[in-house]
């Protein structure tokens, strides 16, 4: 069962149809765009998205990534290669509605075209002249062939570059341009347009016969793309990868937070670059772990009842609420006690139920052993049912069931872990030899959020909240938060330290010591 | 007791004056001293503050010039004939006793007992603070 209230984060595989899951994100969406008009900027920043909040209707089972409602910007791969994805995404529209889901596709296939005729116009520019006015060309024998060589290969390192750098499936929709992206876009198409203008007007037009000059000048169009690429390089990847800040994300909600070093970014790929890291390194949000229990809180809330019999009771109302305020602030005083032993005697039940669940499963694994090949599979007194690892599972689950939903219930885990989902997990154990305690740990303390992620290529809505534009970098004292539906991670930017380092030398002949001095003498 | 080097220190001392005994070649005053700056302070069972490297009285020999003069075990020793012993080392404090050419030491001691005697019996707090 999704419940979206609690856990709105995990997407169980349910089985909605898509009827009613359109239906939840209309409502769902109702409630995102009242929530998106706030003072402060605060867009959308996606990873490859799960429909719980978005407008659109659930697609088929293809790894896509670009789902959001107000991205307006590349996520694609970059200006000098072409996916397969990117091809196909653009092909198969779906059913958006608003047109603002259009300017999603421009990006990529922007990039994507660009990127095809860059590579092929050195061909382009080789191939014309022949094909043209191919008999009045001078002919040109061994340097153009050395320079063919070197084109191919360059060429083809281009490719293969392109292909490992830039050839990745996009892992997020940021909300606005990647700034750096852009640039080495409009770059690149510069670029080859300004050789296109020159090679029209001096290659074309006077049908040049020198074939050699334009073999060079392919050339060099060759090499300036590759140095493109490097540009490319180190302002996409190399950057940001010298340490300059310090992040600090803290969950809003239980307080967890971790410390990140990252170089210099702007705020709209930390913030990706963050929840990278979140997904592996901050334990799962449990929303039914929160509060504490009621009956400390409650305590507090029969205060005094006043009864004012007077007539006027505007005079002494102020002081009698102010003697009902101090007697209950002195009645208050007890509630940290109890808190307390609360704690106290929940640790204690925690330990008890943990203590039985591991029992219960030593014995459970000790019911089963692995049948080896070269075992005589059984004698005709006992005979032995040979069993796959999901009937193995089945067979031990029993005795240890009732032991592990009461400590899932005592630690409020009981609505991540289904039945199926411990079978599964105990039958993965059993495949692989691991032993009791192996199979527990997965129980005993929460783990990341990424291990109760359901693998079904739809990604998470996140939304980037932030007073200054999100193109902006980092810089000392800047606060942003990511927000999802019932928590949100605040970050808070410090530069690192500049680090003055000295030099001593320490002669390994100098370390003496004596003993401690503690004499007495007699006058 | 407690002092900081180089601030002005504030205690109730005593004026103890010892004459020499003659004891065959030597000159002696009956006690030991333990403590100086090039000693370990923090085994020295008399002091309060385990830092302070002052020179104390360890040992006083029964009926020796000392005694009769009322030096007590655990005093600490602050000038020796005006000389200060509050920064020496033991060495040096050892010299300045057992000068040859003096026959008598007047001796500036003071202990926890001084203090508190002094507050009991005057009956105001001390002045220095």
């Amino acid at each position: 069962m999704d419940n979206e209230s609690q856990y709105s984060g995990y997407s169980y595989k349910s089985s909605h149809s898509r009827s009613s899951r359109k239906h939840r994100d209309r409502r769902h969406r109702s409630k995102s765009r009242d929530s998106s008009s706030r003072a402060d900027k605060s867009v959308t920043i996606q990873t490859p998205g799960e429909p719980l909040l978005d407008a659109e209707s659930t697609r088929g089972e293809e790894r896509d990534d670009n789902w959001g409602e107000t991205t307006t910007v590349v996520t694609g791969t970059s200006e000098h290669s072409i996916s397969n994805e990117d091809l196909t995404r653009v092909s198969k529209e779906l059913e958006e509605t608003t047109p603002l889901q259009c300017k999603r596709f421009v990006g990529p296939a922007l990039g994507g075209c660009l990127s095809f005729f860059a590579l092929v116009t050195p061909l382009a520019f080789l191939i014309l002249p022949q094909v043209l006015w191919r008999d009045a060309l001078e002919p040109c024998g061994t340097p153009c062939e050395g320079l063919y060589v070197s084109l191919a290969f360059k060429l083809l390192v281009l490719l293969i570059s392109s292909w490992a750098l830039f050839l990745r499936p996009p892992r997020a929709t940021l909300p606005r341009f990647f700034v750096f992206r852009c640039l080495l876009m409009v770059l690149v198409f510069l670029f080859v347009a300004s050789y296109w203008l020159f090679y029209g007007v001096r290659v074309l037009e006077p049908r040049e016969r020198d074939y050699r000059g334009i073999v060079e000048y392919a050339a060099s169009l060759v090499d300036a793309l590759l140095f493109i690429q490097y540009l490319a390089l180190v302002l996409l990847e190399v950057r940001h990868l010298q340490p300059a800040f310090c992040l600090k994300v803290v969950r809003s909600t239980d307080g967890v937070s971790k410390f990140y070093s990252v170089g210099h970014l702007s705020i709209q790929r930390a913030a990706v670059w963050v929840l990278d890291r979140y997904y592996s390194d901050f334990p799962v949000y449990n929303p039914a772990l929160l509060n504490l229990p009621k009956s400390i809180l409650s305590k507090k809330m029969t205060g005094f009842k006043v009864y004012s019999l007077d007539e006027n009771t505007t005079n002494n109302s102020t002081g009698q609420s102010r003697a009902m305020i101090a007697a209950a602030a002195r009645r208050r005083d007890n509630s940290h006690n109890e808190f307390y032993y609360e704690e106290a005697e929940m640790d204690r039940r925690v330990r008890k139920r943990k203590a039985r669940l591991v029992v219960a499963v030593e014995e459970a694994f000790t019911h089963i052993k692995r049948l080896h090949e070269d075992e005589v599979a059984s004698s005709p007194k006992h005979p032995r049912e040979v069993m796959d690892p999901r009937e193995a599972a089945q067979a031990i689950f029993a005795p240890m069931a009732r032991a592990m939903q009461k400590y899932l219930r005592t630690t409020r885990q009981q609505a991540f872990h289904s039945m199926e989902s411990i079978l599964t997990h105990l039958q993965f154990c059993i495949t692989h030899n691991m032993t009791p305690k192996a199979f527990l740990e997965r129980y005993l303390s929460p783990g990341p959020t990424m291990q109760y992620q359901q693998q079904n290529g739809r990604g998470r809505q996140w939304t980037l909240v932030s007073e200054e534009p999100v193109t902006s970098a980092l810089r000392q004292g800047l606060i942003f938060s990511l927000r999802r539906l019932d928590f949100s991670l605040v970050v808070t930017v410090t530069p690192l330290p500049f680090l003055r380092l000295g030099e001593e030398f320490i002669d390994p002949k100098s370390h003496k010591f004596v003993m401690r001095l503690q004499s007495e003498t007699s006058v | 007791m407690s002092f900081v080097p180089g601030q002005p220190m504030c205690v109730v001392a005593q004026q103890i004056e010892i004459k020499k005994l003659r004891q065959g070649d030597h000159l002696i005053l009956g006690f030991s001293i333990g403590g100086g700056i090039d000693q370990d302070p923090g085994q020295n069972p008399f002091s309060e503050d385990k830092t302070d490297k002052g020179i104390y009285v360890t040992r006083i020999t029964p009926g020796g010039p000392a005694e009769a003069a009322n030096l007590m075990m655990g005093d600490k020793i602050l000038q020796v004939n005006g000389w200060d012993m509050t920064m020496v080392p033991h060495d040096k404090a050892r010299k300045r006793l057992t000068n040859k050419k003096e026959d008598v030491v007047r001796l500036l001691v003071t202990r926890k007992t001084l203090e508190e005697a002094v507050k009991h019996s005057m009956g105001y707090p001390n002045q220095c603070h």
